[in-house]
């Protein structure tokens, strides 16, 4: 199963490297048996799938401490599951079931976990990133030493909400990392037909006093993993926010309803080429820290833990009607009709 | 009791929250060291410092989602408008996050957080700075809305806001700020959520306001009492939502109902809440409900224009009068 870390940790050993390896592998199977439920229209709404960076998520998360706060966008599925969600109540979630990890309210968009710190999938472009200054502003308000990581697409750096939050967050030194996931399209809209400057990094840091502003690439685990735990060491020292471009590559259009004609297959394939799960299992395996056998062992391992979790959902039950006007306010909810 | 004004009674109500509670902290565009643009925080600054009394840039959609990303991990802040023509900046924050986090996310996170400011016409502002935004928040299921008339109100409304676990639209009014009343010094008088006030008691007709437009038909009430026309007053306070039994215990007893506001009538308060009556109780009302409201038009900057646009006493007065066949 996988799991948020206890402590922050070093990279990497075996153990570690293995199950980050592992949650790669409950992503992308996760995520495309999610379409193939999709496309029997199991699943309904937007389904934005992050097959290609799951190295961002998993990286990122794996270092970081289980009381941190892990935020992100609509594209949420892999930063769920790397920080621990069952990939059960995800899959119910998809399927609009009440164990869903929502209680079907909330939807492809909207996983949220509270008691991993898991504080969401949030569907308005750059709308949660000032909610993540907020979990730092938090940290720095109690003096603990928690670290808060946001995660969104290169389409929200275009975004006021993040600019505001940034120059905030800078201003104040909060502790937070905001990840952008330069998969180099903002929905359909190449990234030098968005954005006036190329170098993320020089649009995100420099212009907020942020501690630092790095690119990395984000088909390298363990280099996305590096990155961010030297943002989080700066986080808990009280040097501020850093500001990472994780230069990354989705496999699939922006959502389910996405025909991806400004792609080429030729420029799919070549991306293929460089597969973070595939470059990572050639890494251990020259490591000696895996095999044939044990990589099939793992692959059927995660197939059976995505079938159960398509099993649950699709047998779950769906909420019952009076949810409609609960969890609306904390009192109970005085509909206005 | 002490008399003192309403800008006071609410920065009483912040200071004494803050007090009790270390969770709570006050975040706006110049509240701190300038003392509040309104003079409603004067002095919190000294009594609280920095770390609670937080002087934020102007970004107000920016600084309205830190407050709401941590009233998620458990923080209680005061988010404060300078006018609230300046949450439209941050509207997304407030409906899109504030209103749905807790629905989203299976009710799971809370957000226990204020949203507060002034509102309304108040003096030759222009159409930009002299919004009435209640009845657009009021629309939205996961906010609650209040507005109060008077200094007591202003106090036990906004400590009750403060003590919530739900985002709370707390719309003050700039005319209102400076006027003065008998406030309660307990510093657990709280007025709850919800729960409208007859501010002057009537058998003939009800007229059901709030905010400033609570002193206008009071005063309105006054002049028909000159005419032996006796007019209930019934402060709604909460908005969201809203006190139907108070509303329908008055309807019941005068069959007859005025709904004043300073809002724009296509869509307005006045609107949703005669409808509900409507619904409610038909067969009590002897009249048609007559609404006041502003006139359908931007607000001009022009004072002649602009007071005309207001509600006022002759206008409530026509009204009631309406709904008497007088």
């Amino acid at each position: 199963m996988a799991h948020a870390q206890t402590e922050a940790k070093p990279i990497v050993d075996r153990e570690q490297a293995l199950d980050w390896l592992r949650q790669m592998l409950v992503i992308r199977r996760f995520e495309e048996r999610s379409a193939m439920l999709y496309q029997r229209q199991k699943i309904g709404g937007f389904c934005h799938l992050y097959s290609g960076q799951e190295a961002c998520a998993v990286g990122s998360i794996g270092v970081l401490r289980e009381d941190d706060y892990v935020i992100t966008a609509y594209r949420d599925h892999g930063h769920a599951l790397a920080r621990g969600m069952e990939p059960r109540a995800g899959m119910a979630e998809m399927l609009g079931k009440a164990s869903g990890c929502s209680k079907g309210k909330g939807g492809s968009m909207h996983f949220f976990q509270a008691n991993r710190n898991f504080m969401g999938g949030h569907a308005i472009v750059g709308s949660h990133i000032p909610l993540a200054a907020g979990m730092a502003f938090a940290s720095k308000y109690r003096g603990d030493d928690r670290v808060t990581i946001c995660f969104f697409g290169d389409g929200a750096m275009d975004q006021g909400a993040l600019h505001e939050a940034f120059n905030m967050a800078g201003l104040w030194k909060l502790p937070v990392i905001y990840v952008v996931e330069n998969n180099l399209m903002s929905m359909g809209t190449h990234l030098h037909r968005h954005s006036a400057v190329l170098d993320l990094t020089q649009r995100g840091g420099p212009p907020y006093g942020f501690s630092a502003s790095v690119a990395v690439d984000a088909n390298d685990i363990e280099a996305m993993a590096e990155t961010t735990l030297e943002a989080a060491n700066r986080a808990r020292a009280g040097e501020g926010p850093t500001f990472i471009e994780a230069k990354t590559y989705r496999y699939r259009g922006h959502s389910m309803s996405d025909p991806m004609k400004y792609r080429t297959a030729e420029e799919l394939e070549k991306a293929r080429e460089r597969d973070p799960i595939a470059l990572y299992e050639v890494v251990l395996r020259e490591r000696g820290w895996v095999d044939d056998e044990g990589l099939e062992l793992m692959q059927a391992e995660v197939k059976e833990l995505i079938d159960e979790a398509i099993a649950h959902a699709e047998e779950a039950p769906e909420p019952g009607l009076d949810e409609i006007y609960t969890d609306i306010t904390v009192s109970p909810h005085i509909p206005q009709e | 009791m002490a008399v003192i004004q309403y800008r006071e009674a609410l920065n009483q109500a912040m200071s004494e929250e803050m007090e009790r509670d270390d969770r709570v902290f006050l975040m706006g565009e110049e509240v701190a060291e300038y003392q509040g643009a309104y003079k409603v925080s004067q002095g919190m600054l000294d009594r609280f410092g920095a770390r609670r009394i937080v002087d934020s840039p102007i970004s107000e959609n920016g600084f309205a989602g830190i407050g709401i990303g941590a009233a998620m991990v458990g923080l209680r802040p005061i988010i404060e408008f300078m006018t609230f023509s300046f949450s439209y900046v941050a509207f997304d924050q407030l409906v899109n996050n504030a209103a749905n986090m807790r629905y989203m996310s299976g009710g799971q996170f809370s957000v226990p957080i204020v949203f507060r400011g002034n509102s309304g016409i108040a003096g030759n502002l222009g159409a930009t700075h002299s919004h009435r935004p209640e009845a657009l928040f009021s629309h939205f299921p996961g906010l609650k809305v209040m507005m109060p008339s008077t200094p007591a109100d202003a106090k036990g409304m906004l400590k009750a806001a403060i003590r919530d676990d739900d985002p709370v639209i707390f719309i003050e009014h700039e005319n209102l700020l400076g006027d003065k009343g008998e406030v309660p010094d307990d510093p657990d008088f709280v007025v709850p959520i919800g729960q409208a006030d007859v501010k002057r008691e009537g058998s003939d007709v009800t007229i059901l306001t709030y905010s400033r437009s609570v002193m206008t038909s009071l005063k309105a009430a006054d002049k028909l009492a000159e005419e032996d026309v006796s007019v209930e007053v019934v402060d709604l306070r909460t908005l969201r939502p809203l006190d139907m039994d108070t509303i329908l215990a008055s309807i019941t007893k005068t069959n007859r109902c005025v709904f004043v506001e300073e809002d724009w009538y296509y869509c307005g308060i006045g609107a949703g809440v005669a409808d509900r009556i409507y619904r409610a109780a038909f067969d009590e009302l002897d009249a048609p409900i007559q609404r006041v409201a502003a006139k359908d038009a931007p607000i001009p900057y022009n004072r002649t224009l602009e007071l005309d646009i207001l509600p006022n006493v002759e206008r409530v007065v026509e009204a009631v009068n309406s709904v008497l066949y007088r």
